[in-house]
């Protein structure tokens, strides 16, 4: 299997063009598989969960809070809800023809784009100034609850710390989207200087061609990527145990009861 | 190491003796074999070592490709039906006269005799930039050479680009389209029948390919209905040479009259995009009005809509907007 290909400049050298496509279907089935070994895992295994009598326990010390939980502002949702259709729109616009089913895709696939790109830039703002930004990123200071995570999920009996807003694997998540995501809107800004839009003035020698070629690499790299991240992403939001978020995203609230049982309310205090 | 560009390089050889042998050729060895007929627009690829397929499948033994039959109230065409073949048939001289002209248009006697009407219709675009072998968008690549500041780009697209500039140089495409043909293709698994109209495939849809054929799929006939047999055609190309030359701009139209009022028409140019284009709107704007002055200018303003010229070509702007103006008022002044 190739990773690059290359092709020849006018000058005789040999340039980088494109990641292969063969890693398209790398990804596809790196993310099925995952989707298949987590799946069995599940229905195999003595998963953990945790007690009831324990939430029983919290909910009844914690009556002062109320029903529903405000768990993603109306903002929050449409940037998730946009940024989702954006994202179907690109990759199905960009893979479809490289599997065979070919249609005028490069309109669809630009103007979805920048629907992306808005939508990230408003995240990013939002996220700034409105929202608790610290509670989405990873670091340092979630080695104990990945420990704990990772216990859990063999069936071990552990104490250990639950998260605040999102979970650890919501965490990761984000930032694995975060970089595939910063990556294909960044390098595709640029790459639509080379075709023809309204926006901008094509300049196909703006950068040279090395430059131009590690451009369309990284996109295609971070689309590739992304091919894998959405089958995981869509996986987890339809599995039973996790739809209570999914539909977190829809209403915007999660109940109490889903709040202490899954939230720790010191690191994330409901208002 | 040098290209050595007269001779033939290495390849496996085939030389089917029926449709069904090419097919499972071609299904063996899948995007490696190259289909060869007349060879004119193959042999500058193999010659110059910029295609490199490992087979080559030769059709020139295939008889039932070949020769020109009368199917329904049309005919149909094998592909591999040489170009004088097409430009001398009687039936074609009487009833689908736009046919012989787009044909007797293309390149010079010699070429004809060997050209066949399927790789003239097949054949790749003329683009010296995806022809010397550099790695634009057609070719895989992610740049069009044609389409940059200092490209020379005197005979590119001023239509329907999308990221390629290259433009279909096919003389018979739009005679085909204006006479409403159907192209016969066929694979292993089975037979398929698109209009002319959309045998041809743009950038937006497939950079890499000018029609609709895929690894192991063979044009085999094009059918020519009788819908528009007999009609009042026109068909001009304009090239910088009168024989041997690719189009610069070409148009044909079929108009069907009652009087001195156009009934209906079909008009189709080439030339000025990767694609054979059909002007449906010139065909709405004529349908029902004289075959006049006035028609014709406003037909020609229509056509032109949405051009973009290049820094080479803007002069194909004002010819599509003639040539199509003299279709439709059906003589050249």
């Amino acid at each position: 299997m190739d990773f690059l290909t290359w092709g020849r400049s006018p000058w005789g050298q040999s340039i980088l063009t494109h990641v292969s496509w063969d890693l398209l279907w790398a990804s596809l089935f790196a993310g099925l598989a995952f989707l298949i070994a987590h799946a069995s895992y599940m229905v195999l295994s003595r998963h953990h969960k945790r007690d009831a009598l324990e939430t029983d326990r919290l909910e009844a010390a914690r009556a002062d809070l109320p029903e529903r939980i405000g768990r993603h502002s109306l903002a929050a949702r449409l940037f998730h809800w946009v940024m989702a259709a954006a994202m179907f729109v690109l990759l199905f616009t960009a893979f479809l023809p490289i599997v065979g089913i070919q249609f005028a895709w490069v309109t669809w696939h630009w103007v979805a784009g920048l629907v992306l790109t808005a939508s990230i830039v408003f995240h990013i703002v939002h996220a700034t100034v409105w929202m608790d930004f610290w509670s989405i990123w990873v670091g340092p200071k979630d080695v104990p609850e990945l420990k704990a995570e990772l216990l859990r999920e063999l069936g071990r009996e552990v104490d250990g710390p639950k998260p605040g807003k999102y979970p650890l694997g919501n965490r990761l998540y984000h930032l694995a989207i975060v970089i595939a995501g910063l990556l294909v809107v960044v390098s595709g800004t640029v790459m639509m200087v080379r075709i023809r839009t309204p926006l901008f003035t094509r300049n196909p020698y703006l950068l040279g061609d090395s430059t131009w070629g590690v451009t369309y690499v990284a996109h295609g790299l971070a689309g590739v990527a992304l091919v894998g991240l959405v089958i995981a992403h869509v996986y987890f939001a339809v599995r039973p145990e996790k739809w209570w978020i999914t539909k977190s995203m829809v209403l915007g609230w999660i109940t109490r009861r889903q709040y202490l049982e899954h939230h720790d309310p010191q690191r994330w205090i409901a208002r | 190491m040098a290209v050595i560009r007269d001779v033939m390089p290495a390849f496996e050889l085939f030389q089917p003796a029926s449709i069904d042998a090419a097919l499972e050729l071609l299904e063996r060895h899948g995007s490696s074999a190259w289909v060869l007929a007349g060879g004119l627009d193959s042999f500058d690829w193999l010659k110059d070592r910029i295609k490199r397929p490992s087979v080559v499948v030769d059709l020139s033994a295939i008889a039932e490709l070949k020769g020109i039959r009368t199917r329904g109230d049309g005919l149909e065409i094998g592909a591999m039906t040489t170009l004088t073949e097409v430009v001398r048939h009687p039936v074609i001289k009487e009833r689908y006269s736009i046919l012989l002209k787009a044909a007797e248009a293309a390149a010079s006697p010699q070429i004809r005799n060997q050209g066949t009407i399927g790789g003239n219709v097949s054949q790749d675009t003329r683009c010296w930039y995806y022809r010397a072998g550099w790695s634009c968008y057609r070719a895989g690549g992610n740049i069009c050479y044609a389409d940059t500041p200092t490209a020379i780009n005197r005979e590119h697209a001023i239509l329907g680009a999308d990221r390629c500039v290259a433009v279909n140089p096919s003389d018979t495409s739009p005679a085909l389209i204006a006479l409403e043909a159907e192209m016969v293709i066929r694979s292993r698994d089975g037979e398929r029948v698109v209009s002319a109209e959309h045998y041809f495939v743009g950038p937006g849809t497939d950079i890499t390919r000018m029609t609709v054929l895929r690894t192991g799929e063979l044009l085999t006939a094009i059918r020519l209905p009788g819908t528009w047999a007999g009609a009042n055609f026109y068909f001009e190309k304009v090239a910088d040479r009168n024989v041997w030359d690719f189009p610069l701009v070409n148009v044909a139209a079929a108009a069907v009259m009652s009087g001195d009022t156009v009934t209906r028409m079909r008009i189709a140019v080439n030339g000025v995009a990767a694609t054979p284009l059909r002007l449906p709107a010139v065909e709405n704007a004529v349908r029902g009005n004289k075959r006049d002055e006035t028609t014709a200018a406003a037909a020609g303003e229509l056509a032109i809509a949405g051009t973009v010229p290049l820094h080479h070509n803007a002069y194909k702007v004002p010819l599509l907007r003639n040539l199509v103006k003299r279709a439709v008022r059906g003589t050249e002044s």
